[in-house]
């Protein structure tokens, strides 16, 4: 029914899209080939999400009043958030690379509520946006388990408390589980990101029909604008915890690191 | 109708892949269900542990995304 909808939408003006239409890369300027100096849809909202966020923490922060304003509880409450995170998960010795998860969460969670605004693009729903973050975080956290303790990290993989004969066989699942650690960690935010939105497209798609079918479309217009209200509210829920999941899977890589003994 | 048969090998390929994805399904509300009856039970250690649920949602989450992974491979990348 879909691809009728599709065929009828191009020849009345092309109502109904495709649901994977919105994670196209476009050049901002022109039509050229896109390169890896272009700038692209995602730079845009990128620096938007950067923009946006260092408008809430410095802004929010500058005013140091006794009773906070809206902007400046919220830039507190933030931070207390996610320092109460590294405390609690990583221990008080992972406190130093605190900026660093701070930088990560409230880029990865205002890049997933930038992209909810109707129009917008998603840049976490791209692999090669969470990809990055994750080996970022994969490639820092490995080097500093190194410095810390030389040779002693590799006792991550070397379970002591299991018996001897399983130890190696205990040590190659998780030298495997090691490296497949970037894959899952970037995996999880993008494709969540892509689905839901994926999800809202597919809705969005079918709203229009009353404007094709007075018939069919009387029932499913309503039932797709009231799907696609819940499923946003969904999303709004989704964004916050993947962006939670990400920053708390970080600092247990982290406590991994800092204390590699089982 | 159009297309090879390597092509319906991988749509085919890709259904199946999604299949996995029940499982992480199963996964995380076990963790969830699990972490609910204890918090019940004793209502003033569940706030402690709220970081420990999400972990274990991650990493059970994570095994669904493998197949989810395998399903995106076989539907643009083969």
């Amino acid at each position: 029914m879909a691809t009728d909808v599709n065929g009828a939408a191009e020849q009345t003006g092309g109502l109904v899209f495709h649901p994977m239409d919105q994670f196209i890369i476009k050049p901002l300027f022109g039509d050229g080939a896109v390169g890896i100096f272009t700038v692209t849809n995602v730079t845009l909202w990128m620096a938007i999400t950067v923009l946006a966020t260092v408008a809430l923490l410095v802004l929010g922060s500058s005013g140091r009043s006794t009773i906070p304003t809206r902007m400046q509880s919220l830039a507190e409450l933030c931070y207390g958030f996610i320092r109460k995170m590294v405390e609690d998960v990583a221990g008080r010795d992972a406190l130093p690379y605190f900026p660093y998860i701070m930088t990560i969460f409230m880029f990865v969670v205002m890049a997933n509520f930038v992209g909810l605004l109707p129009g917008a693009f998603t840049t976490t729903s791209h692999i090669g946006v969470t990809a990055v973050l994750a080996l970022l975080v994969f490639v820092s956290v490995t080097v500093i388990g190194f410095v810390k303790h030389g040779a002693g990290f590799l006792s991550l993989f070397w379970i002591s408390a299991a018996p001897l004969p399983l130890r190696p066989i205990l040590a190659l699942i998780e030298v495997i589980s090691y490296f497949v650690r970037p894959v899952s960690h970037s995996i999880r935010l993008a494709g969540n990101m892509m689905a839901g939105h994926a999800v809202m497209k597919v809705f969005a798609a079918f709203a229009p029909m009353i404007i094709l079918s007075t018939g069919i479309g009387l029932v499913v217009t309503p039932l797709s604008i009231l799907a696609i209200s819940a499923i946003y509210a969904l999303e709004i829920l989704v964004a916050f915890i993947q962006a939670y999941v990400f920053t708390i899977l970080t600092c247990v890589y982290l406590k991994d690191a800092l204390h590699p003994a089982h | 109708m159009e297309g090879d048969i390597a092509t319906m090998g991988a749509y085919i390929g890709a259904g199946l892949a999604s299949v996995g994805m029940g499982g992480a399904a199963v996964g995380v509300g076990n963790v969830v269900g699990n972490f609910l009856s204890g918090a019940l039970r004793n209502p003033s250690a569940a706030a402690g542990q709220t970081a420990t649920m999400f972990i274990g949602i991650a990493f059970a989450e994570a095994l669904g995304i493998f197949s989810f992974l395998v399903a995106l491979l076989l539907m643009f990348a083969v």
